[in-house]
């Protein structure tokens, strides 16, 4: 499947993948209004400073932990192999924060349920907003195994 | 009735096994048995029903509703199985049928373990927290004049406290260990979780235990009197093993299982709450009665039973639950050299030992914590990250480039 990859040698640290993710799943059509003056939530984060940088988001692992974990059966792989979070039936016990080795899944903005990227697919655009944004092409989303 | 795998049983671990079966094996049949009700439900829910985080039906919903139709599996609900005949490979149902099976894997789980207490037999209002049914026996016998008594301050005891908090007048909680949570948390991660729970109307009668019920009313050890209106009791969990035990099989604690998830009777596996696993911090043998273990040994039972080769050797305790908002993180032991770390509620102890980070307990401030979880679970050698980096924060940035080349440029 198509999956979102890092270059970290490209990366800026620049963290406009994030805005662009709260963006593309703020549910808003106007950027500005989307973020201004606000505290962002992504579901894609920066690490690193000067020297190194790189961006973290879900790796939809093919063996993944926090499926089987769930207890409430609220994280599943889709037909296309995204994992995706059901936050209906999500409690927000965090079992999946204590079993996504990435750190990739995270409290939702009001900690009531989790968040995590699902490739732009449960919201408008259609492909990561996050690659699309990236002014270096230090993500990709693409096929490699 | 002659089935290619058979499970008694339908919960957590018996989804794992039918997941794992059908990896391998789209063809046998496959027949669950269950002295439930319901199709399959994530046990740990409900308290989080009673506290309306969550509905009957979307806890029924762990699987989608059409689990046991595409995966071409016949249930059997509400019916116990007696006994395993493992000469015959069959077992016996509380109808009196008898089902045959060429695999069978027991995912019994465990069962509230209530104490001789003195005068329990008179309390009318008594329950117990471990099923669906216990949830709504106690929903339908509480209201907001009431006040409940709860005998055991471990994981169940205080999750139910805090699933049935906003219905009741009072709720108090009777343990005999001094502090609360001690099969997860140290002193100080006890105390700072107790002072939470303690802020949202709870009380607490630690070291001490009830002498006898009477007239409505409890006298601890100590001398003091709790009136109540209805008991709840949470003292511990024991696996039901007997099962396997009857048939011949081994058992200690829990149902005895090698790598494999095999018991000692043929072809017959085990996994989840009723079986003994090993924990590979420890190298030790035992029962690790959570969800997530719960899942990864029935998928592990069903991949071997199915003719596939999957060791189930990377078994950790590990928890993550909440109470009122403030959540608790945990995994492996705390036998070691601790780095500690408090902030006012907020609580993180990581432990090391030979190099390898053994345990860790995070209170408050929970995110990320999986990356810690793996390297408990990895036995990651410490020299091999940037172990000052990741002390402050769990983070990709601390393992090599080579690692994070793996983790984030290459597909797992």
């Amino acid at each position: 499947m198509k999956r979102i990859y890092v270059n970290e040698e490209w990366c800026l640290g620049c963290h406009l993948c994030e805005y662009q993710c709260a963006f593309a799943n703020s549910g808003i059509n106007d950027m500005v209004k989307a973020l201004k003056g606000k505290t962002i939530h992504p579901r894609i984060q920066v690490e690193g400073g000067n020297s190194i940088s790189f961006a973290v988001n879900c790796r939809h692992c093919s063996d993944a932990r926090c499926i089987k974990g769930c207890i409430s059966g609220a994280l599943s792989r889709d037909k296309d192999g995204v994992v995706v979070i059901d936050t209906e039936k999500c409690v927000g016990c965090f079992t999946c924060i204590l079993s996504c080795p990435y750190g990739a899944i995270m409290p939702s903005s009001d900690h009531s349920v989790v968040q995590k990227c699902q490739l732009c697919m449960d919201n408008q655009m259609g492909e990561p907003a996050c690659v699309k944004g990236c002014p270096n092409r230090a993500i990709v989303y693409e096929e490699r195994i | 009735m002659n089935y290619d795998y058979l499970i008694i049983g339908n919960s957590t671990a018996a989804v794992g096994c039918i997941e794992g079966i059908r990896e391998n094996d789209r063809e046998g049949s496959i027949c669950v048995v269950t002295d439930e009700n319901y199709t399959v439900y994530g046990r740990p829910l409900i308290s989080y029903l009673l506290w309306n985080k969550t509905t009957e039906k979307n806890m029924l919903n762990y699987r989608p509703s059409n689990f046991y139709k595409k995966n071409d599996v016949e249930l059997i609900l509400g019916v116990r199985a007696e006994k395993i005949n493992p000469d015959k490979k069959t077992i016996l149902l509380s109808d009196g049928q008898e089902i045959g099976y060429g695999k069978l894997l027991v995912a019994t789980g465990s069962s509230p373990f209530v104490p001789p207490m003195k005068g329990l037999d008179t309390v009318e209002k008594k329950f117990s927290f471990m099923t669906l049914d216990d949830a709504k026996a106690l929903a339908g016998a509480i209201d907001k004049d009431s006040r409940v008594l709860i005998v055991g301050a471990g994981l169940i005891g205080l999750k139910c406290a805090e699933g049935i908090s906003d219905r009741v007048k009072s709720l108090t909680v009777v343990d005999l260990a001094n502090r609360i949570l001690p099969s997860i948390l140290d002193e100080k991660g006890s105390g700072i979780v107790q002072k939470h729970i303690e802020s949202h109307g709870v009380k607490f009668y630690l070291n001490d235990s009830v002498a006898e019920f009477k007239d409505g009313a409890a006298t601890l050890s100590s001398g003091k009197k709790i009136e109540y209106d209805a008991v709840v009791i949470a003292v511990g969990v024991r696996a039901n093993t007997s099962l396997v035990a009857d048939a011949g099989g081994e058992v200690n604690r829990g149902i005895v299982t090698d790598l494999k998830c095999r018991t000692t009777l043929d072809d017959v596996y085990a996994a989840g709450d009723c079986a003994e696993s090993l924990n590979s911090i420890t190298g030790q043998k035992q029962v690790l009665a959570l969800l997530p273990n719960a899942y990864m040994m029935g998928s592990a039972a069903g991949v071997n039973m199915s003719g596939g080769e999957k060791l189930y050797d990377d078994a950790i305790p590990m928890n993550s639950i909440g109470f009122w908002g403030l959540h608790v993180i945990t995994a492996g032991d705390y036998e070691g050299e601790a780095y500690v770390k408090r902030d006012g509620s907020k609580y993180k102890k990581l432990v090391t030992s030979g190099g390898r980070l053994r345990g860790f307990i995070l209170i408050g401030e929970i995110e990320r914590a999986g990356i810690y979880t793996r390297l408990v679970r990895e036995q990651t050698p410490l020299d091999e990250i940037d172990f000052e980096a990741i002390k402050e924060r769990p983070q990709e940035m601390a393992f090599s480039r080579a690692v994070r080349k793996d983790d984030l440029g290459g597909a797992k």
